[in-house]
């Protein structure tokens, strides 16, 4: 039987919506399904490596300064506070022994779920494929992830 | 209930005893039985769900003073 599929589309950048959209993938690639993780725009920052700019143009440079990758630099989508929310956050989740988003992306990758990273914001942020981290399965653009979802037996977008 | 290999998950949140489960059941034979531990409520129709998407057979959960105990059967 051919594995069923569950994709998600993560286009924010927040630690808590990327946090929910890891623990589904996790849960289902561990349910044996095949699982492809689709980051467009703010999203494709929990790809990024931490680097203090990319881009290739000054508005795009400006931009990236501001908008930072990393995994461990995602902002809260509520009580941000300037980063004192996630820092708080990212304590009470060791504290309950959460795992992190990186530790997230690393389990995500064992367990064999894809991730794809959306080409049109790639480009148009001025990315190179030297600001990602190695475990980008993949760069895609839309009719990648609506094939997917056709396929699929279950698509979400957070 | 007897069970062949014991998975302790106490103190852990949805979804780590489930990624943990699915990661440990590969370690048994088929036809024996695995026990996970856990203090996380979610386990009680996380487990019997997990084991229909996967089609291991899952023997019910006991519950005791906020911790469970989840019994599978590997059937594949």
């Amino acid at each position: 039987m051919e594995n069923e599929k569950f994709n998600i589309v993560v286009f924010s950048g927040d630690m808590d919506k990327v946090l929910a959209a890891f623990i589904l993938a996790t849960t289902a690639a561990s349910m044996n399904m095949e699982v492809n993780m689709f980051f467009t725009f703010w999203g494709l920052n929990v790809l990024r490596k931490k680097k203090l700019t990319s881009g290739k143009n000054l508005l795009q440079k400006m931009m990236n300064f501001m908008n930072r990758g990393g995994a461990d630099r995602l902002p809260l989508s509520k009580f941000n506070l300037l980063g004192m929310g996630p820092a708080m956050m990212k304590v009470m989740m060791k504290q309950s022994k959460v795992p992190s988003i990186e530790e997230f992306v690393k389990m995500a990758k064992d367990l064999g779920v894809k991730l794809i990273a959306c080409t049109t914001t790639f480009s148009f942020m001025g990315f190179q494929k030297d600001d990602f981290i190695d475990g980008v399965d993949s760069f895609a653009g839309a009719a990648t992830f609506l094939q997917l979802a056709r396929e699929g037996k279950i698509s979400y977008f957070i | 209930m007897k069970a062949d290999v014991t998975l302790d998950c106490f103190g852990l949140l949805c979804p780590m005893p489930i990624i943990k489960t699915a990661e440990k059941i590969k370690e048994l034979k088929v036809g024996q039985v695995l026990e996970v531990l856990a203090t996380d409520e979610g386990i009680k129709t996380d487990m019997p769900a997990w084991c229909k998407a996967t089609g291991q057979e899952f023997l019910g959960v006991e519950e005791k003073e906020g911790e469970y105990r989840a019994y599978v059967k590997k059937t594949a």
